[in-house]
């Protein structure tokens, strides 16, 4: 490699490198500059560091334009995955700007490095085009969000979360990788497309399938599908809720994504040739079964719970559910471009949903000390706009017009449906899928029904009557109000003008060739 | 002019809300501007279409074009009757929730938000967008009822609001069967109603597909068994949303039904016929059976609603222009004539007597206390029976010639429902209104006064009174759109291309 | 074609005049009651004015009013009158006055009394005058209405069960008429009447009714004589026929005396019209071969009926009993016409017989049946209440005056030469005999028991030791008096000269008898 060639790898890698430096820069700042200033100005200046770290990387994502390079096999860059990395430093700085409230640790230079570099780790997984690369991306991701979920060394839960998020993750890596090798060692490359060259037209092998399950355990784990989901609901509930917040949207969407190429890219489609071609490359029913458990499960489990954010951990299972029936859809090259579309404009408006959702989570949580479900009750009343944030973003997840989670599911049901080679299973699993429908919009529901509707018995009925009017400082206009009205705005926009992100988004897929 | 309906409900929701907390009273008169306006421009705006004419397109551009989806809306004779309907139903449910104190923005607000969805519906000829604004309806329905309602109000509202919302997945998985069908074709717009209407599809893709769109729209008109949201939900929804939701928001279903069931897949409805026919008789009779034994007065009503979709859906799946064009007029007229006795019972009795139960009102003596009451009752009853003279009456014969020709024994067993619903309107308005209490309390105790019926119950009662007489007597004025309508819609059956 | 709309004034002279009273309200009951009476007799003058000016030579239709109405169903407003229609409506106009003054009116709640029964009239009077099936359906059940709440708000001790009974009765039949008519609807595409009895007179219209059942086509035959059971259900309720009479003593008992006297005078004769506008004309041919078991019908009722009221004893339900009885004879008197058919001259004319004296006689006991059920509801008030058959006695020396008047009443109903009653009986027997004379036969004791139980109710009412607990206070009043005045000389006048109804029913029912002989 020549000088030249690092060049261009600093110019491919610009983003990463901003949103690194950022990291460095407020652990730098808060450790030196800021040591002994008071928390809450600390915590100021690494939001605005984070800020200026986040907009500038978002500018060189927007300005630099990048047509489909990729450096030497490893590292892809085309406007897809730019537009990806954009979303995610979007999601990063909303956590950020979330975090402006997290009093629970005084490590506030490391909280927001942490933060910045699990971020540098999710744009590396979206950008990764190599084995080795993927691992990366992965393991530097898990590695900055284990002591994230940590952090709140004061909550018992939090200790807990944080141990069973590393157990799973550190599991889940260990057999991924065992996966990886098992690819290599069948196809004698790293990169993802030469795997794809060198397994295809190959028949049925057993060490292959291996191979595949293996190496999907790990995307498994990122993306909380059953039955690698189990540290989900702990870890969404004991860690501090900025940082479930961005586990449950970014990490989300670059796992996602990240599995939806390395399955698209790396793995030979499906042949056409009957029911036994069906299960060569062996991904398409892992996937399915996949698929079918988390919908079924994590619809059916967060009927029982009692807590916001672990109904909003089942949830995001169901959805998880529903998003491998985006990457199902990846089989074929010619409804790739759809599927791919479907599956990021639908991880894009979930993580902004759910992000929406664990803003008022947190924000119930400061003020009433957990998130229970009936601590939501008069929430209309005592909190309206943080409310309505909290119904757009439940109705948007129950995929309810005129909301982003609507377009989002009929697009990637439609997808679904199209899949080639496989379209009994699809069809079932959409049928499943809106089977499991009313089941989620009744969770949800129930949710907003405390909300809006149930009246604490403590305060008499009538707008006029003493003790109805917002109750003392929690309504005053905090950050999770901002961003949950933010993400609100998004989550609306998006659902009336799905064309505003769908448009940009087959544009790019387009470009980057599937 | 016509879209405005749709715009001026929207804007009227985000009005109220933006109305001055100060003023929260006076809201109501905001909601009644709103609402009489976009009454206008439906009436107004129809003008533009001929009776008879092809589809007159509002407006169509490209909502969605990553789906392919337009934001198309038009009218025909089939949707532009329900548009008027929706604008009487409007007026009529703000004049009836004038005493609404609690809440009175967030009310009206979600209350035009409902208005405004039931308009996208019927005007929306992309059924993307129809479904779109179908389910937007779900939610202000849900909040209505669960807010403002009152028995039982939160089990009702989840208990309508999951049908609904299970319905509409029905209504989903067929939208994407014939997305993903269209599609294959290279189309423009592969889900704009009037192109797919005009297209040939396979018969057995058709027998599978249809009964997704007919159920799932269906559970939201009140289809046998799965009706029984129905009555639990009108029970406990507020004055105005019972109107609403029986008068109007029951016709989405049964709209969606026709546009995207019987409309798109002729095959489908010929295959299904027997099995939907049968299910709308049921309703019919024996929704009318059970009202025949409720104790409780709204829930006559409620029950009564089910038996009179019965005559829609009844109507819809006889393929033919007079049974379809009697099930589009039973929509309107059953709007109308629901929204009479919800208002009845829900405002000018229960807000007074704080009661239902019809044993307890028998004791009330509310004829002689309420003699405006009782004498509207008498006429909407009347009208509900399907008595000559009143809009039901058209309706129903038009409906049951309609069955005659698909299905003498539906047509018989149907006559029989006409019956059993004189039988529970004519219990209901004895046991409430015509029993006089035993001599002996009647003699003693004077009852305290019951408020007076206030003047914008008076209006609101003689406004749909005026429309269901005026439709009985000149039905015309409807159906000279509806038939061509109906015509236009089952050609290619009648051509013979299925 | 369309002259001056005096039918529609006639028919909405009423309701107008309805929709006022009740305007006026409770508070204001003395113009109230002015402003009923006043349309009462008004909507009367109009009907005897057009008396003079119809056109007794013709059967055919005259004020015909017809205007497009509903196009899309193919819908007219069509309206005209015969000599049938001619002579119902006035009788009808003629009655309602009288039924307003009768005894036993409304002790609250008047105004919304008086306004039902102008309701009721109104609906009357467009039954009679429809010649499109679809306002003439219009008209038929909206009668039901006032009359059902008529019954049911200032009926008698059993009212609910009595006017629920009526309603859901009548109801019935009415739907199952509707639903037989719109088989007819569906085939020809109308609902004219006359082009109906067109079809009818040509045998055209059963030929073409069609339906399939279960996915096989109904014969035409089996159909027809479906759609024949239809129509017939709906009318024989009304008439009614036995044996679906059973609600009608309960009604007619219950019923306030006004309204009994309109329920028997004029709401009777409703099912009789139907049968002659509605189902005999639309086939003639399966009338004509249903004549038998038709006839049987009607025999078994006239005699049944008879037997029955001879066993009541409440006098209002005797006189219900005896309504069906001599409503038996009018349809005798119409199957014997209807059911034959060959085209001989003189069987021409025992047909017209026995129709004209089909339409007197109806008009007859339209009159006298009122009078008798007024003299109850008289001896009703009188005795507080009372009217069993074993509550009175001795009344001839009591009110020597009313039990004249009663008397004649009850002679002019069972059919005493020289009043009213005899000449229709004896035309209707005239022409059955020429023309099915076992029926005829069969008929008679029923004239003979018809006369036993009711001088049976002259012998214990007005005879016998005067009852103490009878009727208090004086005899009839000299306003009562002059409320009888017409009935009285209706009753003296036709027995000895029908000729006025006789004449303006004549060509009617001539032309009638020809359209339904066979061709």
């Amino acid at each position: 490699m020549n000088n030249a060639a690092y060049i261009q790898l600093f110019k491919l890698a610009g983003p990463e490198m901003l949103i690194a430096l950022a990291a460095l820069a407020v652990l730098l700042v808060d450790l030196t500059l800021m040591r002994g200033a008071p928390v809450r100005a600390r915590r100021v200046i690494a939001v605005l560091l984070t800020g200026v770290g986040g907009f500038a990387a978002a500018l060189y994502l927007l300005q630099v334009p990048l047509r489909a390079v990729s450096w030497g096999g490893l590292w892809a860059v085309d406007p897809l995955t730019q537009l990806v990395k954009l979303g995610l430093v979007g999601l990063a700085v909303l956590t950020a700007v979330l975090s402006l409230e997290a009093d629970y640790t005084d490590h506030v230079g490391e909280h927001f490095a942490l933060l910045l570099l699990a971020t540098v780790g999710l744009m590396v997984m979206a950008g990764a085009a190599d084995l080795v690369l993927v691992f990366l991306g992965l393991e530097l991701t898990g590695l900055s969000l284990y002591p994230l979920v940590a952090l709140n060394k004061a909550g018992p839960r939090a200790t807990e979360a944080a141990l069973k998020y590393f157990f799973f993750g550190a599991l889940a890596a260990a057999v991924t990788l065992f996966g990886f090798s098992f690819l290599y060692g069948l196809s004698g490359t790293t990169n993802l497309a030469g795997i794809a060259a060198a397994l295809r037209g190959r028949g049925f092998d057993p060490l292959l399938a291996l191979a595949v399950v293996f190496s999907l355990v790990g995307f498994g784990f990122k993306v909380a599908a059953v039955p690698f989901h189990l540290w989900a609901p702990d870890a969404y509930q004991g860690a501090p809720t900025p940082v479930a917040a961005f586990i449950a949207s970014g990490s989300k969407l670059a796992g996602f994504f990240l599995l939806g190429r390395f399955v698209a890219l790396a793995l030979p489609e499906s042949g056409d040739a009957g029911r036994a071609a069906l299960f060569t490359p062996g991904w398409v029913p892992a996937v399915a079964v996949l698929a079918l458990a988390s919908m079924v499960l994590g619809n059916l489990a967060a009927l029982a719970q009692r807590d916001l954010k672990r109904l909003l951990a089942y949830s995001a299972i169901a959805h998880a559910g529903y998003l491998l029936l985006a990457v199902l859809a990846l089989n074929g090259a010619a409804n790739r471009p759809a599927a791919l579309a479907a599956l990021v404009y639908y991880a894009g408006t979930y993580a902004l949903a759910g992000l929406g959702a664990f803003a008022v989570a947190g924000h119930v949580e400061r003020h009433a000390g957990a998130a229970a479900l009936n601590h939501l009750t008069g929430l209309g009343r005592r909190a309206p706009w943080l409310a309505a944030g909290l119904a757009v973003f439940l109705l948007s997840l129950a995929g309810l017009p005129p909301l982003a989670g609507f377009p989002a599911k009929f697009y990637v049901f439609a997808a679904a449906l199209n899949t080639p080679h496989a379209g009994a299973v699809s069809l079932g699993l959409v049928v499943v899928a809106l089977l499991l429908s009313p089941v989620g919009f009744y969770y949800y529901l129930r949710v907003l029904k405390l909300a809006f509707v149930t009246e604490s018995e403590k305060r008499p009925a009538g707008p006029d009557a003493p003790g109805n009017s917002p109750q003392g400082g929690e309504n005053r206009f905090g950050v999770e109000t901002a961003v949950a009205l933010l993400a609100a705005a998004g989550v609306l926009g998006l659902g009336l003008f799905p064309q505003w992100l769908l448009g940009p988004l087959q544009a790019a897929v387009r470009e980057a060739g599937g | 002019m016509l879209p405005w309906t749709l715009y001026l409900s929207l804007l009227g929701a985000l009005a109220v809300l933006a109305w001055p907390r100060r003023w929260a009273g006076e809201a109501r008169w905001v909601a009644l501007a709103f609402a009489l306006a976009g009454g206008v421009c439906g009436v107004a705006g129809g003008q533009a279409y001929r009776p008879g004419a092809e589809l007159l397109t509002l407006v169509r551009v490209p909502w969605i074009p990553a789906l392919g989806v337009e934001y198309f809306l038009a009218v025909d004779g089939l949707n532009l009757p329900l548009v008027w309907l929706t604008g009487l139903a409007a007026v009529a449910g703000i004049l009836f929730s004038w005493n609404v104190t609690e809440h009175p923005r967030a009310f009206f607000a979600l209350y035009l938000a409902l208005i405004g969805g039931v308009y996208g519906v019927f005007l929306s000829f992309d059924l993307f967008l129809l479904f779109f604004f179908y389910e937007v309806a779900i939610i202000p329905k849900y909040f209505l009822i669960a807010r403002w309602g009152s028995t039982r109000r939160e089990y009702g509202a989840m208990k309508l609001a999951l049908y609904s919302f299970a319905g509409s997945a029905l209504v989903f998985l067929g939208l994407l069967a014939l997305y993903v069908n269209a599609a294959a074709d290279p189309g423009a717009a592969p889900l704009d109603l009037a192109a797919l209407a005009r297209q040939p599809r396979d018969p057995t893709f058709q027998r599978w597909v249809f009964p997704l769109f007919f159920v799932g729209f269906g559970v939201l008109a009140g289809l046998w068994p799965l009706h029984t949201w129905a009555p639990t939900g009108h029970v406990a929804a507020p004055t105005a949303a019972s109107m609403l939701l029986a008068g109007v928001v029951m016709k989405l279903g049964a709209y969606g039904a026709l546009r995207a069931g019987v409309a798109l897949f002729p095959a489908g409805v010929t295959a299904w016929q027997d099995v939907f026919l049968g299910l709308a008789v049921a309703g019919i009779l024996l929704g009318g059976l059970v009202a025949l034994v409720q104790k409780d007065f709204k829930f006559v009503i409620g029950y009564s609603s089910v038996s009179h979709m019965g005559f829609v859906l009844l109507g819809l799946v006889t393929l033919n222009p007079l049974g379809l064009g009697g099930a589009v007029l039973q929509m309107v007229s059953h709007g109308l004539i629901a929204g009479l006795l919800f208002a009845v019972v829900g405002r000018m009795v229960y807000d007074r007597a704080h009661t239902r139960e019809l044993d307890e009102l028998a004791g009330l003596r509310l004829a002689r206390r309420l003699p405006f009451a009782a004498g509207t009752f008498v006429l909407a009853g009347m009208a509900s029976m399907g008595l000559p003279g009143f809009s039901g009456f058209v309706a129903e014969l038009s409906v049951l010639v309609g069955a005659w020709e698909a299905r003498p024994a539906a047509a018989v067993i149907t006559g029989a429902g006409i019956v059993v619903g004189a039988a529970y309107i004519g219990r209901a308005l004895q046991k409430a209104f015509a029993t006089e209490p035993p001599a002996e309390t009647t003699a003693t105790e004077e009852p305290e006064k019951l408020e007076p019926i206030t003047l914008p119950e008076r209006l609101g009662a003689l406004l749909l009174l005026a429309a269901t007489v005026g439709l009985g007597l000149f039905p015309g004025v409807v159906m000279d759109y509806i038939l061509p309508g109906a015509r236009s819609v089952l050609a290619p059956l009648r051509a013979g291309g299925i | 074609m369309n002259g001056p709309p005096w039918l529609s004034a006639l028919t909405f002279l009423p309701l107008v005049g309805g929709v006022l009273v009740l305007a006026l309200g409770e508070r204001r009951v003395v113009p109230a009651r002015r402003l009923a009476l006043g349309t009462a007799w008004a909507t009367l003058l109009l009907a005897a004015g057009l008396v003079p000016h119809f056109d007794s030579s013709s059967g055919a239709m005259q004020w015909v009013e017809r205007h497009r109405w509903i196009a899309a169903l193919g819908v007219e407003y069509h309206l005209g009158l015969d000599g049938l229609s001619l002579v119902l409506v006035v009788l009808a106009t003629g009655l309602v006055p009288f039924a307003l003054l009768a005894p036993g009116g409304p002790r609250q709640q008047a105004p919304l009394f008086w306004a039902l029964t102008l309701f009721l009239e109104a609906g009357l009077i467009g039954t009679f005058t429809a010649l499109n099936f679809f306002h003439w359906f219009l008209f038929w059940e909206l009668s039901l209405i006032p009359a059902f709440f008529l019954i049911r708000l200032w009926g008698g001790p059993d009212r609910g069960p009595a006017a629920n009974q009526f309603f859901l009765y009548t109801l019935v039949g009415s739907v199952a008429m509707l639903l037989a008519f719109l088989v007819i609807y569906r085939a020809v595409g109308t609902f004219d009447f006359l082009a109906l009895a067109e079809l009818g007179r040509t045998n055209r219209l059963s030929p073409q009714l069609r339906l399939s059942w279960g996915g096989e086509p109904v014969p035409a035959e089996t159909l027809t004589h479906w759609v024949f059971a239809g129509i017939f259900l709906g009318l024989a309720v009304k008439v009614p026929v036995m044996p679906f009479h059973t609600w009608l003593p309960a009604a007619y008992a219950e019923a306030p005396t006004g309204v009994t006297m309109l329920l028997t005078g004029a709401m009777s004769k409703m099912g009789v019209y139907g049968l002659v506008r509605l189902l005999v004309p639309l086939f003639p041919e399966q009338v004509r071969a249903l004549q038998a078991p038709l006839l049987g019908l009607v025999v078994f009722g006239i005699l049944f009926s008879a037997a029955t009221a001879f066993a009541q004893r409440d006098l209002k339900r005797m006189l219900a009993y005896a309504s069906i009885n001599h409503l038996g004879y009018a349809l005798l008197g119409l199957l014997a016409a209807a059911g034959t058919g060959a085209a001989d001259p003189l069987r021409l004319n025992d047909q017209a017989a026995a129709l004209n004296g089909m339409v007197l006689h109806l008009f007859n006991h339209g009159v006298t049946a009122a009078a008798l059920f007024a003299g109850v509801g008289w001896l009703e008030q009188r005795s507080g209440g009372r009217r069993g058959l074993e509550d009175f006695g001795g009344l001839r020396r009591a009110a020597p005056v009313f039990v004249g008047l009663m008397g004649l009443a009850l002679f002019a109903s069972l059919g005493l030469p020289g009043l009213n009653g005899f000449v229709g009986e004896f035309l209707i027997f005239k022409g059955a005999f020429a023309l099915v004379p076992w029926a005829a036969a069969a008929a008679l004791p029923g004239l003979l028991l018809t006369a036993v139980f009711l001088l049976t109710l002259m012998q214990r009412v007005f005879h016998g030791p005067l009852e103490r607990r009878g009727v208090a206070g004086s005899d009839v009043t000299r306003g009562e008096r002059l409320a009888w005045a017409p009935a009285v000389a209706v009753m003296l006048l036709l027995g000895v000269y029908p000729q006025p109804v006789l004449a303006l029913t004549n060509a009617t029912m001539v032309a009638l008898a020809g359209s339904w002989r066979a061709l």
